[in-house]
């Protein structure tokens, strides 16, 4: 889509969005908010930043392939789930530690990693459909052919 | 085939290293014997999922530990060879990953000590073996025999799975050391049975019994080490075990020892002929492997006690020939991978005289040959005595299980004497290589083993106090009072070897008379597994074809009438026959808010049912969504009205990509009338449902048990204030790790349809589907 506004105005929200995706991921334990609705804020940005300029924008900006993204999600969230062994209690109980004032947890990575994840599996949908998309105004196809 | 041109690439560190693991566990494990063969089981436990009776949890005693000195033992020696003979291979590194993954899931398989465990183990190694076999993905043949392992035992293994499950319910645990402890509940049970059948079914596909063999000879598509590992030593041997773990629950019935003495006679005989047919060295040695698991298995058939109380044979014989078989086949496809490796060919016509160049290589293989042949003072010797002694001790008539072993023990002086002479004597013919020898690590794990089954029987007593006797009595259910000697004088099994010795070189020398004759027997054959599984699969590809053009012919609107015509159905039968009416419905009571809200829904809905133009009704749809969260909002739910929201907005800006491409809704078919009666039709139905099921179970006094659970414990259990929140990322974690494991495979899914290029007409469409 060319739109000088939509360009221009991305670019600010998307910064915003990000960060308030964060924000979101790190207060839902005790606010609304947590790993699910920060990621789908940012797989938002980032599918509003795909809008205004392309899927190579994109990809450039996350740095990693989204598919890698979502394989790294589900590989924080179930290693997460392991550190439980040690106690030893069933896997996925929630193991606490008290640094101070601060109280640090797996619940938090694993939170992370379902954040990873969806913005990751969103995303390989977003920026495939977009590549595709340009490959095809790049190279159409008989109408018959496209099904 | 490794390249010749890329064979002198150097060898990567990490391949080398690795070898450590398994040498580690090897060493750990031998400290475990002192214990296990006093008679101890050592157990070690965590909950997993303790609510569904599901632990990670391990069992060490005599048999577990055999197979896991076996594994990591030859898998050390494996990994060993699998560094220099994997030179010059493409993504060395992942073929590394997967051989490992393997030995850790095989391990897994024989030490676990809970059933649901012990199968999650077991489809790993399916899995794992599945990608073995089809390392070389680029070849079709490859990729044919990895799926067919894949269906074949991934087939067995849920049927075994279901065989697991009643297992469970008929013994009230899924521990298997606590079904063991209390071996005659099972064998009176109702479902006795069909628990039999089903678990039978997984450990026979495993072990490639007739008529499941047909797997395993293509399985050799794979690289030796693989051969070696996997589908000789120790994976085929997982049925085997499993047959072996249940004896004592499952086993001394009359139709089990029918059922296993009938399969594993007909395989033992089966293979034995077809391994006279063939004359590639490895296919030779998979049909070998074949009879060797039909012979485990027919003496897994024998009961547990012998007439007078005496310790069975039959069954001491089993675990021996599992500990004798591992040795020597590892050892010999070590020796059939150094001959392809460095001479360029494994057809049996072809190799001659390769003593001189390669002396190791044959060392080993006449090690691991005269014990496969069973002569003293080989631990092969001790294994078939004990086998012969079995065989004669058969409870109902001996003679089936004399005649398969003496069969099997023919067949095996036959191809002893193919893979340790036929290569290494006579005159050296044109090869496609200049034979040399291989180097140290490919050659140094097949004289080990050798040496081992040379030292195994030289010194019986200590074989069979720290190994097999351990074993056995894991097997048998109790100590056997038995002593295993190399020597028991001039008797009918001795006079036996030596009618099978001289029988096997006969045939040996008169080998190419047979094989012409054998040839034309078997391709006269009716039907063959092979030929069954490929009649199987082209049936279920024409089936999927027409379910798939019945359910899903590329239409959307077929697909979302036959998702809601479903949904539908479910909701009025639940309604008709389960009685979930609740009569006269209660009121309704909202505020001016909840109405106005519940206003701007159904004005959005009715939007989208006129709207002429995609961007219209996709705006219209967006606004209901942002009705149903808001409807959230106003009951206290912010986290699911944000999700609602989020999702709104995320399918509005995806849309929005799509549609700029789309063409325009008028210019598209529409539906006929009828078509448009069904559609309101089946949408009311829907629409009615839902709402008289939703006001129905609003009419229930609310169940607050959980909901007080969660208030309670989110504080103090789970450190958080976000009640939602917390069960998401801690009470209920399994579940939404479930949920995210879905959303990324989705996710891929989806990247792979889009990138389905449509191919041009002059393209060939489908090829590339079928793998």
């Amino acid at each position: 889509m060319n739109s000088l506004i939509l360009r221009e105005a991305t670019r600010l929200l998307v910064a915003l969005m990000l960060l308030f995706s964060i924000f979101m991921l790190l207060r839902g334990h005790n606010e609304p908010g947590g790993g699910f609705i920060g990621g789908l804020i940012a797989a938002i940005a980032f599918a509003l930043y795909a809008l205004a300029t392309d899927a190579q924008a994109v990809r450039k900006a996350l740095r990693a392939d989204p598919r890698v993204i979502a394989a790294v999600g589900l590989g924080l969230a179930i290693g997460s789930g392991f550190l439980a062994l040690l106690e030893p209690a069933p896997f996925l109980t929630g193991q606490w530690t008290t640094v101070g004032d601060f109280k640090a947890g797996t619940p938090l990575p694993f939170d992370i990693g379902v954040y990873l994840v969806v913005v990751g599996a969103v995303l390989t949908i977003v920026l495939g459909i977009k590549e595709q998309q340009a490959d095809v105004e790049d190279d159409p196809v008989e109408p018959e052919d496209r099904r | 085939m490794a390249a010749a041109s890329k064979a002198d690439a150097p060898v990567p560190l990490f391949s080398r290293l690795i070898v450590l693991l398994p040498a580690t566990l090897f060493v750990w494990f031998l400290t475990f014997l002192p214990e296990v063969s006093g008679g101890a089981v050592l157990t070690w436990k965590v909950s997993w999922i303790p609510q569904l009776g599901i632990d990670l949890s391990f069992m060490v005693d005599g048999l577990s530990l055999l197979f896991a000195l076996l594994i990591t033992g030859i898998g050390s020696f494996i990994l060993l060879y699998a560094s220099d003979y994997m030179r010059g291979y493409p993504q060395v590194g992942r073929f590394t990953l997967f051989l490992v993954s393997f030995m850790l899931a095989m391990l897994g398989l024989v030490l676990s000590d809970n059933l649901i465990a012990l199968f999650v183990f077991w489809e790993l190694t399916t899995i794992t073996s599945f990608l073995l076999i089809g390392y070389t993905h680029e070849d079709a043949a490859a990729r044919r025999s990895a799926l067919q392992g894949l269906f074949v035992t991934g087939a067995g293994g849920l049927a075994m799975l279901a065989g697991f499950i009643l297992l469970g319910q008929a013994a009230g645990t899924y521990s298997l050391s606590e079904i063991l402890a209390n071996p005659d509940a099972l064998r009176g049970h109702a479902d006795y049975l069909p628990i039999l059948i089903l678990v039978l079914c997984g450990a026979f596909t495993k072990s490639a019994q007739f008529p499941f063999h047909f797997w395993l000879p293509n399985a050799m598509a794979a690289p030796t080490p693989v051969s070696a590992y996997l589908h000789s030593a120790t994976m085929v041997k997982a049925g085997v075990f499993l047959l072996a773990r249940f004896t004592p629950v499952l086993g001394d019935t009359e139709v089990w020892m029918a059922t296993l003495t009938i399969f594993g006679a007909v395989t033992t005989v089966y293979a034995s002929i077809i391994a006279l047919t063939r004359t590639d060295l490895k296919q030779v040695l998979a049909y070998t492997t074949v009879m060797a698991l039909g012979a485990c298995v027919m003496f897994l058939g024998a009961p547990t006690r012998a007439e007078g109380g005496d310790p069975s044979i039959g069954l001491i014989a089993a675990v021996t020939f599992i500990f004798v078989h591992a040795l020597y086949k590892a050892a010999l496809f070590m020796v059939a991978g150094n001959i392809d490796h460095e001479a360029g060919t494994r057809e049996l016509s072809r190799l001659g005289g390769l003593r001189r160049a390669m002396p190791w290589t044959f060392a080993a293989a006449a090690l691991a040959g005269l014990s496969m042949a069973g002569l003293p003072p080989f631990v092969g010797f001790i294994g078939k005595e004990l086998l012969y002694k079995g065989a004669l001790a058969w409870p109902a008539e001996p003679y089936i299980a004399v005649a398969a072993i003496v069969a099997a023990k023919v067949m095996m002086v036959t191809v002893a004497l193919l893979v340790a002479v036929l290569p290494f004597f006579g005159a050296q013919r044109d090869l496609p290589k200049r034979p040399h020898e291989a180097p140290i690590t490919m050659w140094i794990g097949p004289i080990v083993l050798g040496v081992i089954a040379l030292f195994g029987g030289l010194l019986p007593d200590l074989t069979a106090e720290t190994l097999l006797l351990p074993a056995a009595a894991a097997v048998m259910g109790y100590q056997p009072d038995y002593e295993v000697k190399l020597w028991h004088g001039v008797n009918i099994p001795l006079i036996l070897s030596g009618i099978t010795v001289a029988t096997g070189a006969l045939i040996y020398a008169k080998r190419a008379t047979l094989l012409a004759a054998l040839s034309r027997g078997v391709a006269a054959l009716p039907l063959t597994g092979d030929r069954a599984y490929d009649k199987v699969m082209v049936w279920l590809a024409e089936f999927a074809a027409w379910q798939t053009r019945w359910l899903q012919g590329g239409v959307q609107r077929r697909y979302i009438l036959v998702v809601f015509m479903t949904l539908g159905a479910a909701l009025a039968v639940t309604i008709l026959v389960r009685d979930a009416l609740v009569w006269p419905l209660p009121q309704v009571s909202a505020n001016f808010v909840e109405w106005g809200v519940a206003a701007l829904i159904v004005a959005a809905t009715i939007s989208t049912l006129l709207a002429d133009s995609r961007l219209l009704a996709i705006c219209s749809l967006g606004v209901v969504g942002a009705g149903v969260a808001l409807i959230f909002l106003l009951f206290g739910a912010p986290d699911v009205a944000m999700t609602q929201l989020l999702v709104e907005t995320l399918v509005v800006v995806i849309v929005a990509i799509v549609l700029l491409k789309l063409p325009d809704f008028r210019g598209e078919k529409r539906p006929t009338s009828a078509g448009r009666v069904r559609d309101a039709l089946v949408a009311g139905v829907v629409g009615v449902c839902t709402t008289l099921i939703v006001l129905s179970v609003t009419a229930q006094p609310p169940q607050r048990a959980i909901t007080d659970y969660f208030e309670e414990n989110s504080v103090p259990g789970g450190f958080g204030r976000n009640i939602v929140n917390v069960i998401l990322v801690d009470f209920r974690a399994l579940d939404t790790l479930g949920e995210v494991a879905v959303v990324a495979v989705a996710g891929v899914a989806a990247y792979a349809l889009i990138m389905l290029r449509p191919r041009r007409r002059s393209g060939k469409r489908g090829e590339e589907t079928g793998t």
